[in-house]
């Protein structure tokens, strides 16, 4: 769509605008609040004390966790494009003068930030339970990490949702997909060399987040081995690449009108 | 394009796959002017509100809005228009003024700007009062008003309207045309809507009637009235078919059958009555006489009636 730039708005007060409003959204829907933190923690407990039996303890499933409640949190926040299209808001804000890529950041800020503070609230409560032992500084880049990972898998649900008319169908995506891309990060299984698991594991970007993670986060009492996982620039190499290919798939796509636009 | 022209349709088509919504339709709306589209569900008077308000693309053929040209500045003139739709567009979660806060930065308006218009145009529509309220909590009507505040909001020079009407009790819409003929006065707001309601686009300065398509009749509501041939009479009779022939033989006149009743269109209506009932006293029920309305217009234009294609 050949646009004359001259005429469009600023795109700071979009982004902003829109990225306030998911937020705003988040906290009044109490339960999507109470479920977005009772559900990491019960999966962390759950998970940390059944594979007992496998040597690893609450620090081996942290990182995952992390991954989990960004992974789920930034995905579902996404969902809302769906209700934006279904109750009409989308409507509006498709025939504003706002540069469509700002639209669709705004809305991918806005997921990200819930699910940064989702991770930010576990990664204290970790700190308190566990005993973070690593620097300062190693705490600061794997926050940083966090930010990139919430952004890339906020821009790959707006990617799924923007087609979609219902979240049903969402979520056989979250089944089929999401799942099984969690569970194929590394966050569950522990690396091993052998294992066609951990194969596959490489294809899978998110892998990078949670090895990112490994590598910045050590517990006391408890060491977990990094010496296998991909080294630390990769890991932010292709978290940051997985990110930019999202976004920029985003904004391409956002700029397709598809049918369910008509109400 | 006239200087004084905000909008300009010319040749514009719009298909969903197979099916033709919009068929090769051309016009003119005037700056200033408040202008109906009039036609039933499905007549394409939706799809054109949907290319008009920039939601749809453009398929074929051109539009100027506002001295815009559609297919190059869309940016433009999406900045100039304010938009209704049908369909709601508010944030039920949000209050009413978070609402219009959203949608005044979403056309760009400084924050100060934005608290100065958005109290203006909450007391306008009278709402105001509403203003902190969620509008999940406001009743239909009240929400029908916050989508106006919103499409006024940023001060278009043209207010596109998709059945503003439907859900609101009649004194709603009587304040509903109240704000916008104001509007229209006192900053040359042009209004352009869409409705399916007869007795609404005789409100309006000039009425585009849509059928299938296609534009069926575009004129001021009077001359529309006007260009139907003087009264209208209609005869209700157990066989309809057989009567119009009859009246056909006996006065060489025109008789059409609409869904079972027999129609007329003459001037002096009234002289026809007598003679009809005095020439067919067994065979008609009912016969009633009016002077010619919208439905009469489309009727004329279309071969149909109205509400039959609802």
């Amino acid at each position: 769509m050949a646009n004359s730039l001259a005429a469009s708005v600023p795109a700071g007060p979009v982004v902003a605008t829109l990225a306030q409003r998911e937020l705003v959204r988040f906290f009044r829907q109490r339960n999507r609040v109470i479920g977005a933190l009772v559900q990491p923690i019960m999966f962390w407990l759950l998970f940390s004390a059944g594979l007992r039996g496998n040597d690893l303890g609450h620090a081996f499933f942290f990182p995952g966790t992390l991954a989990m409640i960004l992974l789920f949190t930034a995905i579902f926040a996404t969902i809302s494009i769906i209700e934006d299209r279904r109750e009409g808001f989308l409507q509006s804000v498709l025939v504003a003068p706002a540069p469509r890529w700002a639209m669709v950041l705004g809305k991918i800020l806005g997921g990200a930030s819930i699910a940064m503070l989702q991770a930010l609230l576990f990664l204290a409560l970790g700190w308190l339970t566990l005993g973070i032992t690593s620097s300062i500084l190693a705490v600061l880049m794997a926050i940083g990490l966090m930010a990139v990972m919430a952004i890339a898998l906020t821009s790959l649900g707006f990617l799924i949702a923007w087609r979609m008319n219902s979240t049903q169908g969402f979520h056989a995506i979250m089944s089929v997909f999401l799942l099984p891309m969690w569970l194929l990060s590394g966050s569950l299984f522990p690396d091993d060399a052998g294992s066609w698991l951990t194969v596959l594991s490489r294809f899978n970007p998110l892998t990078y987040g949670v090895a990112g993670l490994r590598h910045y986060l050590q517990f006391k009492d408890s060491i977990v081995a990094t010496d296998a996982l991909p080294s630390l620039p990769i890991c932010w190499l292709v978290t940051f690449g997985f990110a930019a290919v999202m976004l920029v798939l985003s904004w391409k796509i956002a700029e397709t009108r598809t049918t369910g636009d008509l109400l | 394009m006239p200087a004084d022209s905000a909008i300009a349709v010319s040749n514009v088509s719009h298909r969903y796959g197979e099916r033709i919504a919009v068929d090769d339709l051309s016009l003119e709306i005037k700056a200033g002017e408040i202008f109906v589209f009039l036609g039933p569900n499905g007549s394409g008077k939706t799809t054109l509100f949907r290319v008009l308000s920039t939601l749809i693309p453009l398929q074929a053929g051109e539009v100027s809005i506002l001295g815009h040209s559609m297919s190059t500045e869309t940016t433009a003139i999406r900045s100039k228009l304010g938009v209704v739709f049908q369909a709601p567009s508010l944030d039920a979660q949000l209050s009413v003024a978070e609402n219009l806060h959203h949608q005044g930065r979403l056309y760009g308006m400084s924050r100060q700007e934005l608290a100065e218009r958005k109290k203006q145009m909450l007391t306008a529509l009278g709402v105001a009062e509403r203003a902190n309220d969620r509008v999940d909590t406001l009743s239909g009507g009240m929400r029908r008003r916050v989508e106006l505040a919103k499409g006024m909001l940023h001060r278009p020079r043209l207010l596109l309207l998709d059945e503003p009407s439907t859900g609101l009790d009649p004194g709603a819409r009587a304040d509903l045309w109240k704000y916008l003929q104001q509007v229209r006065e006192k900053d040359g707001v042009t209004i352009v809507l869409t409705t399916h309601l007869l007795e609404e686009a005789e409100r309006a300065d000039r009425i585009a009637i849509m059928h299938q398509g296609k534009l069926a009749a575009l004129d001021t509501p009077v001359a529309l009235q006007a260009s139907v041939g003087g009264d209208s009479i209609n005869i209700r009779t157990e066989q309809p078919r057989q009567l119009a022939e009859a009246i056909h033989a006996k006065f060489d006149c025109e008789a059409t059958v609409l869904d079972g009743t027999v129609r007329l269109e003459q001037p002096d209506g009234h002289q026809w009555i007598s003679r009809l009932v005095e020439a067919f006293p067994d065979k008609i029920q009912t016969v009633t006489l009016g002077k010619p309305t919208l439905e009469d217009v489309f009727i004329d234009r279309t071969g149909h009636r109205y509400l039959s294609e609802e």
